[in-house]
């Protein structure tokens, strides 16, 4: 069905719902690659008056990719829940964007109409938001979850450590791990990206997560970020997993080039949900994603790469994840080319996520050929700290040595915690306090050289 | 001057060290032994001390000027010479580096006027090398070169008629139309990788048999981190040679070709 609009002398008409919303999204470079975006400005600005009229319902009867074709597409609709979208059910585009910023709307209201809101719709009204708008009503969804510990409650931010090592060296990753414990970091997860991806380099880096975190009573749970179908090979083989990781997309051909499908990742659920890990709660998957990965991966199907990233967190929610990470700079400069373009997704992929139901964290992050440097990421993290957005990483140094980007530092979630008061998961920070890493007002301690983590954790790994 | 320094009581010593070290240091420094990550980085207040605050934005700048500074082509193409090289100049569809960021695909097309002009070129004898600027000019720069020459000495090939085609604003599948024009049974590409903050200078190795436009990713067998820091010249040309050798002689490329130059010798390969 096309869609019109009039500015002036010159109407504008956009031949489907899919294009309608690829010509409303704000630019990005990723959008111009694929032949997607507005070629004017006023096209754009034409394109989200039209967008502001469409009515919701009209998400319900225009498949942006068929149903027949795509298995998240079915994912999407059969799941959709129409007593949740009652409430807004008679609603245009731009009504929702006013009803969402309504002091009226609440915590309990938008946790209430999650599962009647569908990705599409999700990303349309975005598209009508300002950054500001996408903050505001972000910090008002509150998506709490647990494993070993609690994540997401109000006032609270975790941090993800990421001691990567290029060659998986178990001793440099404990240097890391032991460094980011020291430093307050880790409450979301322990979270290593191996470079390698044989069986037995990985069990080595489980087990010795496993054994640090037994060993020092540590309230929080360890993922290796390894392909999906390698972590249920090492469920079988007995490896100790908490958390089942994947990066996911928003279409089925993406997936697919992933290695993934909803049957896998429902294989690997059940298998994780079967070592019953968890003590607090049973949230154990982690996902990743980022926009772009569906043009990068020629599955787009002619959707804009801020609406792919968005049906992803279909796929993300169907499994009740701990944690999702929209991974938004790491593409680089053709998907994403500078730090307003990485700033303004990073806001979009929190508020669709959060919108939907999503423990949301972000990777604050860019590559050294896009225009963006740290003082970007200082912008955009600190925005995420006022959106209440539920993790970020903790990297030495901001620098990941095996991936080749920048990210967060656990310097940054500190400084986060300082300017906006933000605590960490309670029973990791109890542990904290515990352990005389921190004070009991959560700031950290002068670490000496006889601490306990500190003589005995290299021991464990090996590393003295 | 000196006199007076030698004369400072211990008090002032003192007063004058804690002054230096207002930054609070991590008493596990020695870790650092086990990764080249940066810990133990220290502290003032929740913040980075300076020191390593310019230290990361002086790695940052080498990163971005890695990217952004043009490639000297016709200091390399002296150099090449020099050593006794042939070589061949072209370029890419993207025509200058804001581009190249933007498009990926204009970068992996060589510009249909280059490639006429090699396709009246003398045929590859049997490898074409493509060296392409990529990601990093300070990696072409540096290693382009000395690789070349320690791969030269394990290859035996016809070297005197063998191409070396210097390719601007280029991405590794520029070597597929490069290949074909030059009717070559093994194109070899050499090109700068995308910069990290501790490795500017990353030299990356594609090897693709029998090149074709549109050839795929998993066509290539690839050799990653060439630089004296990580995977060093020797090493790295000894791989190139067991795969070059190994991809003449299975005739393919790609993930049907594993590299296990470290495992046995070429010549026990199966046919």
């Amino acid at each position: 069905m096309p869609y019109q609009t009039t500015v002036g002398a010159l109407r504008y008409r956009f031949a489907d719902l899919k294009t309608l919303l690829a010509k409303a999204s704000p630019a990005r470079s990723g959008d111009y690659l694929a032949g997607l975006a507005a070629v004017t400005y006023e096209e754009r600005m034409a394109a989200k008056l039209a967008l502001a009229e469409v009515p919701l319902k009209r998400f319900l009867d225009e498949a942006l990719i068929p149903y027949e074709d795509d298995e998240v597409t079915r994912l999407i609709v059969d799941r959709h829940e129409r007593a949740a979208f009652a409430p807004i059910s008679h609603l245009t585009v731009g009504d929702l964007r006013d009803w969402l910023l309504l002091d009226s709307t609440d915590s309990a209201t938008l946790a209430a109409v999650a599962p009647g809101i569908t990705p599409e719709m999700a990303a349309a009204v975005s598209k009508l938001m300002r950054n500001q708008d996408l903050i505001l009503v972000a910090r008002k969804c509150r998506v709490v979850t647990a494993f070993r510990n609690t994540l997401g409650l109000p006032g609270h931010l975790a941090v993800r450590l990421q001691p990567n090592h290029p060659t998986d060296d178990v001793r440099g990753i404990a240097a890391s791990m032991l460094d980011g414990l020291l430093y307050g970091s880790g409450d979301a997860t322990v979270g290593i990206n191996p470079a390698s991806d044989s069986l037995p380099t990985l069990m080595r880096l489980w087990q010795m997560m496993d054994e640090v975190r037994q060993h020092f009573e540590i309230p929080m749970q360890s993922c290796v970020l390894t392909h999906v179908t390698t972590q249920i090979q090492a469920i079988e083989a007995g490896a100790p997993i908490d958390l089942v990781f994947q990066s996911i997309a928003g279409s089925e051909k993406t997936n697919a080039s992933f290695g993934v499908s909803l049957s896998i990742l429902r294989e690997a659920h059940e298998a994780a949900q079967s070592l019953k890990r968890g003590t607090l709660g049973d949230n154990l998957m982690y996902f990743e994603t980022g926009q772009g990965s569906a043009l990068s991966a020629g599955g787009h199907h002619g959707v804009d790469q801020q609406t792919c990233e968005a049906r992803a967190y279909a796929v993300a929610r169907e499994f009740k994840p701990l944690l999702v990470n929209t991974v938004v700079g790491f593409i680089g400069p053709e998907y994403l080319y500078d730090g307003k373009q990485i700033i303004r997704a990073g806001l979009e992929d929190h508020f669709c996520a959060k919108l939907l139901g999503l423990p949301m964290g972000c990777d604050v992050c860019y590559t050294n050929h896009a225009e963006a440097d740290q003082d970007d990421m200082d912008t955009l993290l600190t925005l995420f700290g006022a959106a209440g957005i539920n993790f970020i990483m903790g990297i030495p140094g901001a620098d990941d040595i095996m991936l080749n980007y920048q990210s967060t530092s656990f310097h940054d979630a500190l400084y986060l915690r300082s300017v906006l008061g933000l605590k960490r998961a309670p029973e990791f920070d109890a542990w904290l306090a515990r352990m005389a890493i921190t004070e009991p007002s959560g700031k950290l301690r002068e670490i000496g050289r006889g601490h306990h983590l500190l003589q005995q954790l290299p021991h464990i790994s090996g590393a003295a | 001057m000196n006199e007076d320094k030698t004369n400072l009581t211990q008090a002032e010593i003192e007063l004058a060290q804690a002054e230096i070290e207002l930054a609070q240091a991590n008493p596990w420094d020695e870790l650092r032994a086990h990764t080249s990550a940066r810990i133990a980085l220290g502290r003032v207040g929740c913040s980075l001390p300076t020191r390593e605050v310019l230290k990361f934005g002086l790695a940052h700048a080498q990163a971005r000027d890695a990217v952004h500074r043009p490639l000297d082509f016709g200091e390399l193409k002296q150099q090449l010479k020099a050593e006794g090289f042939r070589t061949l100049q072209v370029h890419s569809n993207a025509e200058d580096r804001q581009t190249y960021l933007l498009r990926p695909d204009y970068g992996r097309h060589l510009h249909d006027d280059c490639r006429a002009r090699l396709l009246h070129e003398l045929a590859a004898p049997e490898l074409a090398i493509v060296v392409a600027d990529g990601l990093s000019s300070i990696a072409v720069q540096r290693h382009a070169l000395p690789l070349l020459l320690a791969f030269r000495e394990r290859f035996a090939s016809d070297w005197a008629n063998t191409p070396v085609v210097l390719a601007e604003q280029g991405r590794v599948a520029i070597g597929d139309g490069i290949g074909e024009a030059l009717r070559a049974r093994l194109v070899i590409v050499l090109i700068g990788e995308r910069p990290g903050l501790s490795s500017p200078d990353s030299l990356g190795l594609y090897l693709t048999y029998r090149p074709r436009v549109g050839c795929m990713d998993s066509q290539r067998n690839c050799i990653s981190n060439v630089r004296p820091e990580g995977l060093p010249y020797a090493p790295a040309a000894h791989k190139l040679d067991y795969l070059a050798r190994a991809a003449l002689r299975l005739q393919l490329s790609g993930v049907a070709l594993k590299d296990d130059s470290n495992l046995q010798d070429v010549a026990q390969l199966p046919d």
